[in-house]
């Protein structure tokens, strides 16, 4: 996506397009995360990796509200995501300001949560008409074009049963681009998926990033983030472990965890 | 090719020739004499029950072809079905709105609504249109307005309500009960992706709602309807406690009163309900295909698009299915391959 595409006025080349300053989330008396402060730069693709049940999908989770911090800040494109400020203050959103933050955050599911009634397309259509109010001749044009972009032209008219996982993640992708986000969130997108269904998915997430997406993936898959991630995050136990450029933090790791965790992955 | 041919084949020579799976099994059929039996001895046992009734004189068949459609029948026929329509319409709005209110974060909503169940489910719906019938006894006047200051309109409750529509209230308020809790296990079916997913793309509660949850719960929650308007079809029959008397069970039972002779006339009513439940049903039938979209045509998952049409269209023949258990993409279904 090209930076013109880029929707918000308030949108500066400065401001990080992902800032999460001590975020913490607990569920009960289980703390998930232990304070994560990390930054994502505009077009820069970071993964996170890590065992499971290390926090990761909820951190991922917490950026589009679809979780509620305990602690922290967290804020997307300089806008405190959940809650306004005024007065030093803060206010906790209405659901309609929530759904409008929503609307610039694309999420890919590990199970791709495609919608079963509607069709490939009519799923790709179903948000920009529903909630951006567009024109449908407009959307539907727009929902093909991305269809064609994830090499999907031909299955516009399937449901996703008749698809498979492969072909149902991409519809999924393509479903999220069509509200034009400005940030990409992929939790698992290729962890549910039949070996060879894998490579047509990063296939796709590689072009993406090509083209100057912000994108933070939580993934296992390692050779994807040696190649296509300006950096790498490894988390675990609720807390970021270790941090930096991928290559680096792959073959030459410098925490004793973050070895015990490639040693067993790579 | 032949089974004989396959034996015959030199061994050792051809070990990756692909195995001639497509030899059609040629044996014989296991027989079971018991089921033959067994069905003859029930169509005989039906048989005589039917030619006894034909014969009867207690059922008297000319009665029941002259009241068929007399005019006070078919009229009665009518309250009938407008009784079931009304009420089941206001159920299911109710009943929505019931199983909304129990699933809500609100503890006091939901309190609300496990309380309405509690009441409605929990007593007779005979009782409950008993005290429907009493109702302007218990209440003789409606007044609108704010408390403790004039009312604005005030009625006679027995001038604002006539007995259909007290009917109408009381099957409806019972009826809703039980659809709460139809639609409820309808919602809960839907997998919580799904809400994850419309909430990520920005949609509204109400949105994802009616554009994502309801739609997938209706193919839950059709056949447990069917059921209950079925059921209330034929609950009608019990508005005869408020007293409305202008039904078809109740219709034929005054008639009957007159002419002495009940039997032919319980038949009548019995056929008229019969029909209606089998329009009810015909009626399903297409309401679960509509809303199976997307899942219920579900065969097998394809794997990759190139190899399905190309390996599986046309020759996949599977046993007893009809029609054919063939993959066919809904655009380009391959024509004349099998």
């Amino acid at each position: 996506m090209s930076a013109t595409n880029v929707p918000l006025a308030q949108s500066h080349p400065d401001v990080p397009m992902v800032l999460a300053e001590q975020v913490s989330k607990s569920f009960g008396s289980n703390e998930v995360l232990k304070g994560i402060s990390l930054e994502v730069k505009r077009g820069e693709v970071m993964c996170l990796v890590g065992p499971s049940g290390s926090g990761k999908s909820t951190f991922l989770r917490c950026i589009n509200h679809l979780e509620v911090l305990s602690a922290g800040r967290l804020s997307v494109d300089g806008e405190l995501i959940g809650y306004r400020e005024a007065n030093g203050k803060l206010y906790e959103m209405a659901p309609k300001e929530a759904a409008r933050q929503r609307r610039d955050i694309g999420m890919v599911f590990q199970r791709f949560n495609l919608f079963p009634h509607m069709t490939a397309l009519q799923n790709v259509m179903e948000a920009p008409i529903r909630v951006k109010g567009l024109p449908k001749a407009q959307v539907e044009q727009t929902a093909r074009d991305l269809l064609a972009r994830v090499g999907l032209a031909e299955r516009a008219d399937y449901y996703p049963a008749h698809l498979s996982g492969g072909q149902q993640q991409r519809v999924a992708i393509a479903r999220a681009l069509a509200m034009e986000p400005k940030l990409m969130l992929f939790d698992e997108p290729t962890s549910a998926l039949d070996p060879e269904l894998v490579g047509e998915v990063l296939d796709v997430m590689k072009g993406l990033a090509k083209s100057g997406m912000t994108m933070i993936v939580v993934t296992h898959e390692m050779g994807f983030a040696r190649e296509v991630a300006d950096s790498l995050v490894f988390m675990d136990g609720g807390v970021v472990v270790e941090a930096g450029d991928p290559d680096q933090v792959l073959t030459n790791p410098q925490h004793r965890r973050t070895q015990a965790f490639l040693s067993k992955v790579l | 090719m032949s089974t004989t041919e396959r034996s015959g084949a030199p061994a050792g020579e051809t070990p990756s020739t692909p195995e001639p799976a497509s030899v059609p099994i040629k044996a014989i059929r296991l027989r079971h004499p018991w089921r033959m039996v067994f069905a003859a001895v029930i169509v005989v046992v039906f048989a005589l029950v039917m030619i006894d009734a034909a014969f009867r004189p207690a059922y008297d068949w000319p009665s029941v072809g002259k009241y068929l459609f007399d005019r006070r029948i078919s009229q009665a026929a009518v309250v009938t079905i407008e009784l079931t329509v009304f009420s089941m319409v206001i159920a299911i709005v109710l009943g929505v709105i019931l199983a909304v209110m129990r699933l809500s974060p609100n503890p006091v909503v939901k309190s609300v609504a496990w309380f309405y169940l509690w009441v409605f489910r929990g007593t007779p719906v005979y009782v409950q249109l008993t005290i429907w019938g009493l109702i302007s006894l218990i209440y003789s006047r409606i007044d609108l307005g704010i408390p403790f200051t004039e009312p604005w309109l005030s009625f006679q409750t027995g001038d604002l309500l006539s007995l259909f529509t007290i009917a109408v209230i009381g099957l409806s308020l019972n009826e809703a009960a039980y659809m709460a809790e139809i639609v409820r296990a309808g919602l809960l079916a839907v997998d919580r992706g799904q809400e994850e997913a419309a909430t990520a793309l920005g949609m509204s509660w109400a949105q994802t709602m009616t554009r994502v949850i309801l739609p997938q719960s209706m193919r839950v929650i059709i056949p447990p309807t069917g059921n209950e308007v079925i059921s209330m079809l034929k609950t009608t029959s019990l508005v005869t406690a408020v007293p409305l008397s202008t039904e078809l069970f109740t219709r034929s039972r005054d008639i009957s009163a007159e002419t002495f002779n009940p039997i032919p006339l319980l038949i009548v009513a019995s056929l008229w309900y019969l029909l209606f439940t089998s329009i009810l049903m015909v009626g399903q039938y297409f309401l679960e295909k509509r809303f199976a979209r997307g899942v219920g045509d579900r065969q097998t998952e394809k794997k990759d698009p190139g190899t399905a049409t190309g390996a599986f269209t046309g020759v996949m023949p599977v046993v007893g299915s009809d029609p054919p258990a063939v993959i066919v993409p809904p655009k380009n279904a391959p024509g004349g391959t099998r």
